[in-house]
């Protein structure tokens, strides 16, 4: 267990700062925006994310990985978050990639993994059908066909599921949960993007009897859930790290305005009444970078504790967010409920943030139950 | 096996040959040993364990050892801490000079005054308390208006102090004192050490929400202290009162050390207490969901003290961390409190009561203590200053 980086874990954070707010400042989520553009990412944006490494950072080695660990790529992710940068990394690299590896067969994983690396091949994990986040019980079903698998069932809030190649679909079938990996553009698959507040990419997926072989089970049917669970905390701890870096991102900013802005012939950060609820974001960031920092590593060091540790993670981050996103606005008053100042974007990220993957009182139930009570 | 590791065993092997059995359960108020020409025992197991660790040093483990201290670097330290904390071991000596006094002195005392101070301290051979606040200066520490005149070999000193902690069980009291009252209000303050057996001081007890008295009122009426008792310069002493203030807040940042409480956890009284319902939660959905938020706060305070050391030790320490721990720490333990309080319904009530067992009645005695926690040492409010000004720069 380490919660400090190490030299080269820094270097690699350094230079994702700066890459990253060089290419892609928030303006350039803003760009994409505007221009109601159709991928929702940019696709040489996402190359030089792969070129950097960053898509290949927590794969195997065999497979043309790096196999560097995820506090490397939860320090890639975090500064990502400082711009709200949009790219299918976690749903690709986080989600997509993870369920291959827990539970892939020998041919699945050499079939994706070095595509993965390489960044020719995207993935989106059709996950949730109910308006808040679901881990088990699906109403879409595998029902078995022969050597086939027919899917049926509505998937929502799927996220960059417009624009993947591969679909991976939790689905409930007589004896478990099954995974199934399916071709985006197989026949019976309807996909319908959605713009959502924060201008990220999310899709409604329905799967109309969509016929796949027995071959893109992932793992099997018994298994299902526990490669499901690893791949939704992997997701919930570098999530977390993405909204870490967005919440200071947005902290800093907001200090640095109470102390441009004046009023009543002083600076607005003198006043207490600023000061203290500043000082107690600042203390709420501390502790949440050391959850964050301590959850990757326990992915890193495969600890039995990481679903606790994942868990609070989500739900701090949840907290902290919202709480940094809430003031932020409201210390800049009235310019901060302007389109024209990226504070409004952090406010709307949060709270799609908070979504994913469980919000606060999902986690907190779940921590509780963890620690049997 | 690196040094550390070995360390590690070591240690741990003679814990295990030198702690008395009874010495490794939660100690009660009553069972610490505090340092004093009459130090008093609550038994012959108490005592053992207090030689044996002070004659290792380890009464004050990371001072030097040509001076009586352990001579341990601070990874060994913390080796020795968490190997007692595994253990369950008791802290062997109570006392504000091993805290407090002793590493301001290290600091900042004369060849002369480390001879004379630091060996007695970790033999605890002293009681030590503390100075510093004044019916007029509490938060605004500086505007303190107790007075020590220059007298040719000794100072005078005249003036009286509150809130001062067991002054009337202590030998010995560290205080800050006005040298120079022409000067800004920082600038002329003094660091003096007064032996309470002086002719002139004495002290009066007041009395607490927790029913004890701890505090006490502290008078000087033309006491003659030696000259030789003045640590650092003469109206630089407000250096010296920041540095170990920095320690005290430290060391009250250390939540659920071996402060006495019930014992038992949050979460082994709510089920207790409130009992499980068939899904396995807590049976009161409200109480279930403060106990979580306590025990994420909790840990995340752990993870981020954890942090810190390892920080320091890697030498990429960001020196800011330090100054939340005291706000994050006290506000955590009073929340901590308050969910005990609640979990155990009219449980917690009972005063002096045969109806109520230690465990019940120590949980309303923790419950009021903590109260004083985001007061002493400086006041929550005071911390959240501190971090807006030296942390964020946030202008005055
Ligand atoms: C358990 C305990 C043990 C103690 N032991 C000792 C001891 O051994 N020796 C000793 O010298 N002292 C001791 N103290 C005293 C302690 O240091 C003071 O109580 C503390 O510094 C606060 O001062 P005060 O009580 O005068 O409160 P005040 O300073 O009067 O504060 C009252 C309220 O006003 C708020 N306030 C004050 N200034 C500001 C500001 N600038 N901004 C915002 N809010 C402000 C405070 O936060 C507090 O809420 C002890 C206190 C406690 C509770």
């Amino acid at each position: 267990m380490t919660l400090v980086l190490n030299e080269e874990q820094r270097l690699l954070k350094d230079t994702a700062k700066d890459f990253i707010s060089r290419v892609m400042p928030v303006s350039a989520l803003r760009t994409l925006r505007d221009q109601k553009d159709a991928l929702g990412y940019k696709r040489e944006h996402w190359q030089q994310m792969v070129e950097l490494g960053w898509a290949s950072m927590v794969l195997p080695e065999a497979y043309d990985g790096l196999d560097f660990g995820y506090m490397g790529l939860g320090a890639v992710i975090e500064e990502s978050g400082r711009t709200l940068a949009a790219s299918p990394l976690f749903s690709t690299v986080v989600l997509g990639s993870t369920i291959i590896i827990e539970g892939g067969s020998e041919e699945q994983k050499s079939a994706l993994l070095p595509g993965i690396a390489a960044g020719e091949i995207s993935l989106a994990l059709a996950l949730e059908e109910k308006p808040h986040h679901q881990t088990t019980g699906f109403a879409t079903t595998a029902v078995a066909d022969g050597d086939d698998f027919i899917i049926q069932g509505k998937k929502v809030f799927v996220l960059d599921g417009h624009s993947a190649d591969q679909l991976i679909v939790a689905t409930t079938m007589e004896s478990g949960i099954g995974l199934f990996i399916v071709d985006a553009s197989a026949s019976g698959i309807d996909r319908r993007r959605h713009h959502l507040i924060d201008s990220r990419n999310t899709a409604t997926i329905e799967f109309k009897q969509v016929r796949v072989n027995k071959s893109s089970l992932i793992g099997d049917a018994v298994q299902g859930q526990n490669i499901l669970n690893t791949a939704m905390d992997y997701g919930r701890i570098c999530l977390a790290a993405e909204m870490l870096g967005a919440a200071k991102e947005c902290f800093e900013r907001t200090v640095a305005y109470l102390k441009e802005r004046d009023q009543f012939g002083v600076k607005i950060g003198s006043f207490q009444a600023l000061q203290h609820r500043a000082a107690k974001m600042y203390i709420e960031l501390e502790l949440s970078k050391s959850v964050v920092l301590d959850a990757l590593s326990a992915i890193d060091d495969k600890r039995a504790d990481l679903p606790q540790l994942a868990s609070l993670a989500k739900a701090s981050l949840n907290d902290v967010f919202e709480l940094v996103t809430n003031e932020a606005v409201q210390m800049h008053g009235g310019i901060g409920v302007t389109d024209e100042l990226d504070i409004g974007f952090f406010l709307k990220r949060s709270r799609v943030a908070t979504q994913i993957l469980g919000d606060s009182s999902f986690h907190r139930d779940r921590y509780a139950s963890l620690c049997g009570y | 096996m690196s040094d550390l590791d070995q360390f590690r065993q070591t240690v741990h092997a003679w814990l295990e040959e030198n702690c008395p059995p009874a010495m490794r359960t939660p100690i009660t108020r009553e069972e610490q040993v505090w340092a004093g020409k009459n130090k008093v025992f609550p038994n012959q197991d108490a005592k053992l364990w207090f030689e044996r660790m002070r004659d290792k040093g380890w009464t004050a483990p990371e001072w030097p050892a040509e001076l009586g201290g352990g001579g341990l670097d601070e990874r060994q330290a913390k080796v020795l801490r968490d190997e007692m904390k595994r253990l369950g071991c008791r802290t062997p000596l109570f006392d504000l000079g091993i805290w407090m006094l002793g590493p301001a002195v290290l600091e900042y005392g004369t060849e002369e005054q480390r001879q004379q101070h630091i060996p007695s301290i970790v033999r605890g051979d002293v009681r030590w308390c503390q100075g510093y606040s004044e019916p007029g200066a509490g938060s605004d520490l500086a505007s303190l208006q107790t007075r020590a005149e220059d007298h040719g070999d000794h100072f005078l000193v005249n003036g009286a102090k509150i809130w001062t902690t067991n002054a009337d069980k202590a030998d010995w009291i560290f205080c800050l004192v006005r040298t120079d009252p022409d000067a800004k209000k920082q600038e002329g303050i003094s660091f003096l050490l007064i032996d309470m057996d002086n002719p002139g001081v004495s002290t009066t007890p007041i009395e607490l929400i927790s029913g004890e008295s701890e505090f006490c009122q502290t008078f000087f009426d033309n006491v003659k202290v030696p000259k030789a008792n003045l640590i650092g310069e003469l109206n630089k002493g407000w250096s010296v009162a920041k540095s170990l203030l920095k320690h005290e807040r430290k060391l009250m940042a250390e939540i659920g050390g071996d402060t006495p409480g019930p014992s038992f956890s949050p979460v082994q009284a709510g089920i207790e207490y409130v009992g499980l319902d068939s899904s396995g939660k807590l049976r009161d959905h409200g109480l279930r969901e403060q106990l979580v938020s306590h025990e994420m706060a909790y840990r995340a305070i752990g993870l981020t003290h954890f942090r810190s050391f390892e920080e320091r030790m890697n030498g990429v320490a960001d020196n800011n961390v330090p100054l939340i721990m005291k706000y994050v720490g006290t506000e955590e333990s009073k929340r901590k409190e308050e969910v005990l309080m609640a979990i155990l319904g009219q449980r917690a009530l009972g005063w002096y009561d045969d109806e109520f067992n230690a465990d019940e009645l120590l949980t309303n005695r923790g419950w009021l203590f903590s109260k004083a926690l985001s007061i002493a040492g400086g006041t929550s409010e005071v911390q959240l200053n501190i971090i807006a000004k030296r942390v964020l720069g946030l202008p005055t």
